[in-house]
């Protein structure tokens, strides 16, 4: 890179990024109704973890301060925050009660999503004493928005296995140990999902908020939801459709039918893309372009959080990362699937099979 | 032998106009920009620059007015330097020393080199407080050995052709120039001699690179040691005075760039839009109140410490990050404080240790 065009990059850094501080713009789409059209921040994966009496691990807590902090300077202020579940490492009433306080903080109204983290040393009692149920709908600006619990798993492994429930949780905290279970929505859910979904029109955009992803991708690391095809068929009758999902701390994007995937960023650390680890085939979607991905030299590279912009419907995600240059994934209405409008494949087509 | 050879040749070159291409030991080579390249004549011209005060609203302040050799090349122990009239900005003067090593130019990056660096002071009217370069210009073309030598070197026809560029690659030339290895450090490091650093100091190095983190952000490689990533961290030096009110003073800065005001005015003359650090140059959250790693070589002349000078003594930079970020252990740090930075629980003696190491970090002069 020549030093001009070094100088030119360097001094022109700051009129694309100032929309961070004043208002944003996105393209519409022709027939865009503005009406529709809103922001949202999104903060998820915090794993706030306790060490003894009043000490807690500090480099979780500063990824989620920073986050919160960060996320009050938007502006516009965003509608609402949604926090995308794993706010806990171990589920406990301590855990969850300092999460619960960084989060205090925030300027804007705040949802939660279940994560496995938050939920197996009690069955998710006290997170939902504090926050309400574990899934819910409403609508917003033309949007009807679902929130799922998908972190839940059979009935045996959940009541009959473990001695107590902080061997349970113990199990599950380990992103690889064999003895854990496939997350799932479950029926109970699904028929709710089902029902819910009903009365509302085809043509209504949907967005919908789970920890795990509602798609199949890594089943070791439970990058996975085993009910995800049968979750999919109740959501793939409508036009457009979007799923958010934490879990797996790093950036992912997808595209199968009508249905829009989008993974968010976690505050506490990355977890590597798993086709660089595993051993056996896998079915990470190749749509994702491997780049930009955690530097081990730096332990907070690919964390951050995110905000959202929906236009008639469809996201754009704009990543801000603590140690790297902000990212963005956008729906292409053209191609039909989202893309990272920095990093494109041209050569690989979305995954089309859950 | 091969030692014996490093460090007569590192000595020699020095601190001394050079326009070989060797390195005293420890240092890599100096990037020299393609569109710049050395030559005798331009270092001497730029080191004529440098030192000249005429350049100068009240003809009294240089280059070397605040980047002061027997200091540094820093100013200490002032705080912030005095400009013209004694006025004084916000941030501490940063040593030029191997500041030919760096990525990005001041405290939080806002030029991209030194030809863009050098002028900035000019016109600012807290440093130099010219309305404009033109005075410069005037004076150099007007001046018959200045004339000379900018003919010579650039190969100048017309005395109009004689532009601030060409008065900014001279300085730049001649900055390429000062820098600075073959310290105790490089001897024990580079060159194995074990002897070269008191026993104090091996520990203090062992703090650095292990307990005391130092090295995540003051890097050292197989080959060199620039002590700088290049990068930009928020440290909670001096962030809490802002703290409050970040958003709306995020807001104004970004609103007062895009109305054009100049960034190197309201930053040395605004103290809070100062303390927003590179924030400023990307308008990026990640980088609120992050400055620039700077380099750790002849840190011990370089006192007082951090971007606001607002550290007295390497002792109390110590204390500083073993207590995780601030003066006073216990205090509180702000949001937006690196995640690197924690408190470190290091004892008086890893730390008298570090402060020993650091002294080991000072290049001999001449």
């Amino acid at each position: 890179m020549s030093i001009i065009n070094r100088r030119t990059l360097l001094k022109t850094g700051g009129t694309f990024v100032a929309g961070a501080c004043l208002p944003l713009t996105n393209i519409r789409l022709a027939f865009a109704d503005q009406s529709q059209d809103f922001t949202f921040a999104y903060i998820s994966d915090s794993h706030i973890q306790h060490i003894k009496g009043t000490k807690f691990v500090r480099n979780w807590d500063q990824g989620l301060k920073r986050a919160v902090a960060e996320a009050n300077l938007m502006s516009p202020k965003p509608d609402f925050v949604m926090y995308g579940g794993d706010l806990a490492q171990l589920g406990t009433r301590e855990e969850l009660d300092h999460g619960f306080e960084i989060m205090s903080a925030l300027k804007h109204k705040t949802h939660y999503v279940m994560g496995e983290h938050d939920y197996y040393a009690d069955l998710g009692e006290y997170w939902s004493s504090q926050v309400g149920k574990q899934y819910y709908s409403f609508d917003h600006k033309g949007v009807h928005i679902i929130v799922l619990n998908s972190i839940l798993t059979d009935d045996h492994w959940t009541h009959e296995r473990w001695a107590n429930g902080t061997e349970r949780m113990g199990v599950m905290a380990g992103l690889d140990d064999p003895r854990g279970s496939p997350f799932m929505v479950g029926a109970a859910q699904r028929k709710w999902l089902a029902n819910d979904l009903k009365d509302i029109s085809k043509d209504t955009p949907i967005i919908v908020f789970s920890h795990s992803p509602l798609q199949k991708l890594f089943k070791n690391w439970n990058f996975w939801t085993d009910d995800a095809e049968l979750v999919q068929a109740i959501l793939q009758p409508f036009d457009s459709v979007t799923v958010f999902y934490g879990h797996v701390h790093q950036i992912q994007y997808n595209q199968i039918g009508n249905i829009t995937f989008h993974s968010v960023m976690a505050t506490a650390w990355p977890w590597p893309y798993p086709e660089s680890y595993a051993q056996a085939e896998n079915h990470m979607p190749h749509l994702t372009v491997p780049i930009n991905r955690a530097d081990p030299f730096f332990e907070r590279d690919a964390t951050g959080w995110q905000y959202v912009d929906i236009n008639s419907g469809k996201a754009t995600v704009k990543f801000s990362l603590t140690e790297n240059e902000p990212r963005t994934v956008s729906y292409d209405a053209k191609r039909g699937h989202p893309v990272d409008t920095k990093y494109v494949s041209r050569s690989k087509p979305p995954q089309n099979h859950y | 032998m091969m030692k014996k050879i490093f460090s007569i040749t590192a000595i020699v070159l020095f601190f001394s106009i050079q326009t070989a291409f060797a390195e005293p030991l420890g240092l890599p080579p100096v990037p020299i920009p393609a569109d710049n390249p050395q030559s005798k004549a331009k270092i001497a011209l730029g080191e004529k620059l440098f030192n000249d005060p005429r350049f100068s609203s009240t003809g009294d302040v240089s280059c070397a007015t605040c980047h002061d050799a027997a200091k540094g090349f820093a100013d200490g122990p002032l705080k912030t330097s005095e400009g013209i009239k004694g006025l004084t900005g916000t941030r501490n003067a940063p040593t030029v020393l191997n500041a030919a090593y760096m990525k990005s130019q001041f405290w939080d990056g806002r030029e991209p080199d030194l030809e863009g660096q050098s002028k900035g002071p000019f016109i600012n009217p807290v440093e130099m407080g010219l309305e404009n370069h033109e005075p410069i210009l005037t004076l150099v073309r007007a001046d018959r050995t200045y004339w000379k030598m900018f003919r010579k070197v650039f190969g100048l026809k017309k005395k109009e052709a004689l532009t601030m560029d060409h008065v900014a690659k001279a300085i730049a030339s001649f900055e390429r120039t000062i820098i600075s290895g073959d310290s105790p450090f490089d001897h024990y490091y580079f060159t194995n001699d074990k002897a070269a650093m008191t026993p104090a100091a091996v520990r203090g190095f062992n703090v650095f690179l292990e307990q005391g983190r130092c090295v995540s952000c003051h890097t050292v490689s197989q080959t060199h040691a620039l002590f700088t990533d290049s990068r930009f961290h928020n440290l909670n030096v001096n962030f809490n005075s802002i703290s409050g009110g970040v958003k709306a003073l995020a807001r104004r800065q970004q609103q007062d760039k895009a109305d054009g005001v100049d960034l190197d005015v309201s930053i040395l003359t605004d103290k809070a839009v100062a303390e927003l650090g590179r924030f400023v140059v990307t308008g990026q959250w990640r980088d609120i109140g992050a400055f620039k790693t700077p380099t750790l070589r002849n840190v011990d002349l370089t006192a007082p410490y951090m971007h606001d000078g607002s550290i007295k003594t390497l002792e109390d930079v110590v204390d500083f990050y073993n207590n995780g970020g601030v003066v006073k252990a216990g205090d509180p740090v702000n949001s937006f404080q690196s995640g690197g930075i924690r408190p470190l629980g290091l004892s008086d003696t890893q730390k008298a240790d570090l402060v020993a190491f650091l002294k080991m970090l000072t290049s001999p002069l001449n």
